[in-house]
């Protein structure tokens, strides 16, 4: 009785300990980086939240005048090409260069100006200290200027349902690349 | 990742011929073999002491001209008070740091955070063995080790800026940058063929601050490197003079017979942070 009690128990804890840990992240998912961001409605999530469906990763900021609405322009442009079907399974992360100013409020004033759907869009707030990290594995570069302003490079990255980066595109000039979008509707399919 | 770099350095190379033609020549030079310098580091010294220690040393900072010239703010730097370490971080610092964390050890590590080149010259994931001596400067390291290995201290990498404006100093100036045989000093290290392994950290003598081995040793990591310039740009757009940066805020090169900066920033900003080379390391500042 105690050992079947013993097995019972044991059965137990290897099954909560089995529902607790997820399935390893691959060594070459950007998901290995642990960190932690807040979204438009204040929420905490991390990178890794989208984890079991594709996403687009953008980083911007909402003052920016220069390329961030034209990579926005673009991200939009894609989202429009997709069939209602694909749509489905595709969620957009937007992270925020610049945390000091890009507060959840004006996230979400961004957020409403587009119209986003924020069932599949999120825009996000990271932690100062993260920021050159994140952006070093989206393969972003960026300079915070004097007058707080940023120069950065615009970059789409498009990831699998385990974060791995299926496809990158630098063409963010109001319009999606056409094979940036084949590959997106190819990842889709597979859903 | 190699002709990345010579690439990035080329461009340079073919900007400061046009223009100076009279210190062009160890430029080039320089620039030929520094293909060799970033490929080859085979340790074969028979050297082994025990690991020299790095201690924090504190910079006045203040007003600092900058080599490089931004387009908001020019040549002007302000740098508030830091401290830096007097030495690169050796091989035996980072094997205390991945013993401790082993989610950098190489066979650990998750390769969006180093290429597979990383450690690669240690005998094992916690071995050291006879290519890495204990009090070598750590190098085939990537920016997010060198980061996370800061982090750990409670400090961080230097900016650029810090890097730069400590790196200015020779043994007896603050800043040296003018003296052409300072300059002539710097270019030498950078002809010499890395065939050799790597001396150790702290044999050379210190400079004004207290700080050794910011030049003639090993290149290092900042915080910022991919603030610098985008290569992959300066080579598209023909525009050697002009280092854009997407278009807005360009970077150039303020003084451009300051070759000894305008190499390092041309190898930085070609790197990608989970990059790894033999002749890369790193210090931490806080």
């Amino acid at each position: 009785m105690r050992a079947s009690r013993f097995t019972l128990s044991l059965v137990l804890a290897t099954t909560l300990a089995a529902q607790a840990a997820p399935s390893a992240l691959p060594r070459d998912s950007i998901y290995q980086l642990d960190a932690a961001l807040t979204d438009q409605s204040g929420r905490r999530l991390t990178l890794a939240s989208a984890r079991g469906h594709p996403q687009l990763v953008v980083m911007f900021y909402t003052s920016c005048s220069f390329i961030c609405p034209t990579i926005l322009d673009t991200v939009q442009d894609l989202d429009r090409k997709l069939t209602p079907a694909e749509r489905q399974h595709f969620g957009v992360l937007l992270i925020s260069l610049d945390p000091q100013r890009d507060t959840p409020g004006a996230l979400k004033a961004t957020a409403d100006k587009r119209s986003l759907d924020l069932t599949r869009w999120t825009l996000a707030q990271p932690q100062p200290a993260d920021v050159r990290a994140i952006a070093g594995v989206l393969g972003v570069r960026y300079r915070v200027l004097d007058d707080g302003e940023l120069n950065h490079t615009g970059v789409l990255v498009l990831l699998d349902a385990d974060g791995r980066v299926v496809a990158r595109s630098s063409k963010t000039s109001g319009q999606v690349d056409p094979q940036f979008l084949t590959r997106t509707r190819a990842l889709l399919a597979r859903q | 990742m190699t002709y990345a770099i010579y690439s990035a350095v080329k461009t340079s190379a073919t900007s400061a011929t046009s223009s100076t033609s009279s210190t062009s020549a160890p430029f080039a030079t320089s620039a030929a073999l520094l293909c060799c310098l970033l490929v080859a580091s085979g340790a074969q010294a028979a050297e082994s002491r025990a690991s020299p220690s790095a201690r924090y040393v504190s910079l006045p900072g203040g007003a600092f001209t900058s080599t490089l010239k931004y387009e908001d703010t020019g040549s002007s730097v302000r740098l508030p008070r830091f401290s830096l370490m007097s030495l690169p971080v050796t091989n035996a610092d980072f094997l205390a740091f991945v013993a401790q964390h082993p989610q950098w050890q190489r066979d650990s590590v998750a390769s969006v955070f180093a290429e597979t080149r990383y450690l690669s010259h240690w005998a094992s994931a916690t071995r050291l063995g006879p290519q890495a001596l204990p009090s070598q400067p750590v190098v085939w390291v990537s920016w997010f080790a060198a980061n996370a290995y800061c982090q750990a201290q409670g400090a961080k990498l230097p900016s650029w800026s810090q890097w730069e404006y400590a790196a200015a100093a020779d043994e007896k100036r603050v800043d040296a940058r003018s003296d052409p045989a300072w300059r002539e000093r710097i270019l030498a290290w950078y002809a010499t063929s890395s065939k050799h392994a790597l001396p150790s950290v702290g044999m050379q003598p210190a400079n004004a601050y207290g700080l050794r081995d910011l030049h003639g040793l090993v290149w290092e990591w900042t915080d910022d490197f991919s603030a610098l310039l985008v290569s992959g740009d300066n080579r598209d757009q023909g525009d050697p003079d002009r280092l854009k940066f997407c278009g807005a805020g360009a970077l150039a090169i303020a003084d451009r017979g300051n070759y000894a900066v305008l190499m390092r920033v041309a190898l930085l900003s070609s790197l990608d942070g989970a990059d790894a080379t033999a002749n890369l390391g790193f210090r931490c500042a806080r």
